[in-house]
């Protein structure tokens, strides 16, 4: 079996499609997770992520090109590649009718782990997941952001060198969220490696070491977050908003600015130098912006289009 | 549906570990699943089987009460495994998401089916055995031979078990389940001989009922209750056996298609 070496790629797809029917989900997706690195998977709804994850993991079968996960092809090796993965599904699937401990000693089974093994390892889970005082709770009874906690913890059953998250803090509050993060970072320096789907921007600006963006099934742009910042977009961001913005927008910002652009009533204009832009605001009063640094949401924003996706 | 849903089942022996989990949960549960078991089919056999019984002489050379006994293994075999199958499988295919929680492990659809559909084979084995028990207590069981109803229930299991996983297959919510206990679960209580004797039917219907696999479950458990060799024992095992295969792979391909695309 090939060992998870730091140097080998830990997943790798080339020219990956699939359809369902007429529509092309995945739309040829060349992927590359380098081991230790977390990589993140962005896009609108919609755009094909969890169908890119689910042909990777072996559980839906692509129409072509290759997948290669932990060294091993998939879906021809699939399960033997799983052995050495973790995956925390968007959406819950904890066995309501068990304790958080059963919940962890009947995953480990699925790996053909020994109990005693699994038994050995649940303290630790359960204190990195922060439950160390739920062993015997019923799943029914424990918050959003415990289910997700144990979750992860489920995940890491097996110790796995590759982790997949598909919309790791999608439906958490603010709080959980960071926990969930710093969880993730603790992973990271483990020398764990981390594939996750995310349509936020912040969690992708913050956790991930380089990302790729996906649309319509494919990807349409791929880096490292500062790098894709700096390759697609003015560094700096005005957003004006509120009353009288919209004539600010059209007789000045679009006009100073190298880029103007709307979302509802916020008017976001891209600039190098947004000096006389402040200044022509602050001289004026009365329109209310925003100055700030440009970011990943700006990049997603420019790549993807601002029309609604549902 | 395409080549791969079709493809022959690939088994290894992780389904042990669904059906292991399968097990914990009604271990959880035993009492009031135990109480199930038992009070269904003894109302049925003490009711029809005194009340109706009294009224009768002789039902197939025995009294009604034994004649029905034999019955009630096989329909209360088959009731377990259908609701197992349907209700609770279809609970943890779409509803909890635990297939997919499994097979996000080194497990594959084909192990999840095959844990389930053997899972819900050994409940109703539980059930069986109850009512089975219970004829034993009640003077019922004339011979040994009626411990070998026990592996052919778990076979009945298993045949009961691959139709309900079909209908799990394509079932859209739980009310789909309803049309199947109208159109399959009933009629089969009522023609099979659990409650009278095939003979009685009209010619063609006996013919058909040939067909149906609670007919061979019943025809080869009432012998051996009584303590007679089944005339027709290798056919009767036959047809459930073939019931379980065709049932098994039937359902798979179906839920391959349904959850795998």
């Amino acid at each position: 079996m090939p060992l998870a070496s730091p140097l080998l790629p830990h997943l790798r797809t080339t020219g990956l499609r699939k359809s369902f029917g007429d529509h092309e989900v995945v739309a040829g997706v060349d992927l590359e997770l380098r081991g230790g690195e977390c990589f993140g998977l962005l896009g609108p709804n919609g755009a094909g992520k969890t169908t890119t994850m689910r042909l990777c993991l072996g559980l839906t079968d692509h129409d072509s090109g290759t997948v290669e996960l932990l060294g091993l092809p998939v879906p021809a090796q699939a399960r033997a590649a799983r052995e050495r993965v973790g995956v925390v599904p968007q959406a819950d699937n904890l066995d309501p009718d068990f304790t958080v401990t059963e919940n962890l000693l009947v995953y480990g089974r699925y790996f053909g782990l020994r109990e005693r093994a699994v038994r050995g390892r649940i303290p630790g889970l359960l204190e990195f997941a922060g439950l160390g005082a739920r062993a015997d709770t019923r799943i029914q009874t424990l918050s959003g952001g415990m289910k997700r906690r144990l979750t992860l913890a489920r995940a890491l059953v097996n110790d796995p060198d590759l982790i997949f998250l598909d919309e790791p803090t999608t439906g958490l509050d603010p709080q959980a969220r960071h926990v969930i993060w710093e969880r993730l970072r603790q992973l990271l320096a483990q020398g764990k490696t981390i594939f996750l789907t995310t349509h936020f921007m912040d969690e992708a600006e913050r956790l991930c070491h380089r990302l790729a963006i996906m649309d319509h099934g494919r990807i349409i742009a791929q880096g490292a977050p500062r790098a894709l910042i700096a390759t697609h977009i003015e560094p700096q961001v005005v957003e004006v908003y509120g009353d009288g913005a919209r004539d600010w927008a059209a007789s000045v910002g679009s006009r100073t600015a190298e880029r103007c652009e709307s979302t509802g009533e916020t008017f976001f204009c891209y600039t190098h130098d947004a000096d006389p832009l402040v200044h022509d605001l602050e001289q004026r009063g009365g329109v209310r912006y925003l100055h700030r640094h440009a970011n990943l949401e700006d990049v997603f924003l420019k790549l993807t289009g601002r029309e609604l996706r549902d | 549906m395409n080549a791969r849903h079709l493809a022959p089942p690939a088994f290894s022996l992780r389904f042990v570990h669904v059906w292991r989990r399968n097990r914990l949960v009604w271990r959880k549960l035993a009492l009031a699943s135990a109480l199930g078991n038992l009070a269904d089919p003894m109302l049925y056999l003490l009711g029809l089987g005194y009340g109706l019984g009294a009224m009768l002489p002789e039902v197939g050379g025995m009294p009604y009460i034994a004649f029905l006994a034999a019955g009630m293994v096989c329909s209360s075999t088959m009731m377990s495994a259908s609701f197992e199958a349907m209700y609770s499988g279809f609970s943890r295919m779409h509803v909890q998401k635990t297939w997919e929680a499994i097979m996000n492990a080194p497990l594959t659809l084909d192990d999840v089916v095959l844990g389930e559909m053997v899972w819900a084979a050994s409940k109703s084995v539980l059930s069986g055995a109850a009512v089975l028990a219970i004829a034993w207590m009640l003077g019922l069981v004339a011979s040994p031979l009626a411990l070998l109803l026990l592996p052919l229930v778990f076979l009945a299991g298993l045949a009961f078990a691959g139709m309900g996983l079909i209908m799990t297959a394509l079932a859209p919510n739980y009310d789909f389940f309803t049309y199947y206990f109208t159109l399959a679960i009933t009629p089969m209580m009522l023609v099979c001989g659990v409650f009278f004797p095939v003979e009685q039917l009209p010619a063609w219907l006996q013919g058909a009922v040939q067909l149906l696999p609670l007919t061979h479950a019943v025809a080869i458990s009432r012998p051996l209750m009584t303590g007679a060799a089944p005339p027709d024992a290798f056919l009767n095992v036959a047809v459930l056996a073939a019931y379980a295969c065709a049932g098994f792979y039937v359902a798979l391909v179906l839920t391959r298609r349904r959850l795998l695309h």
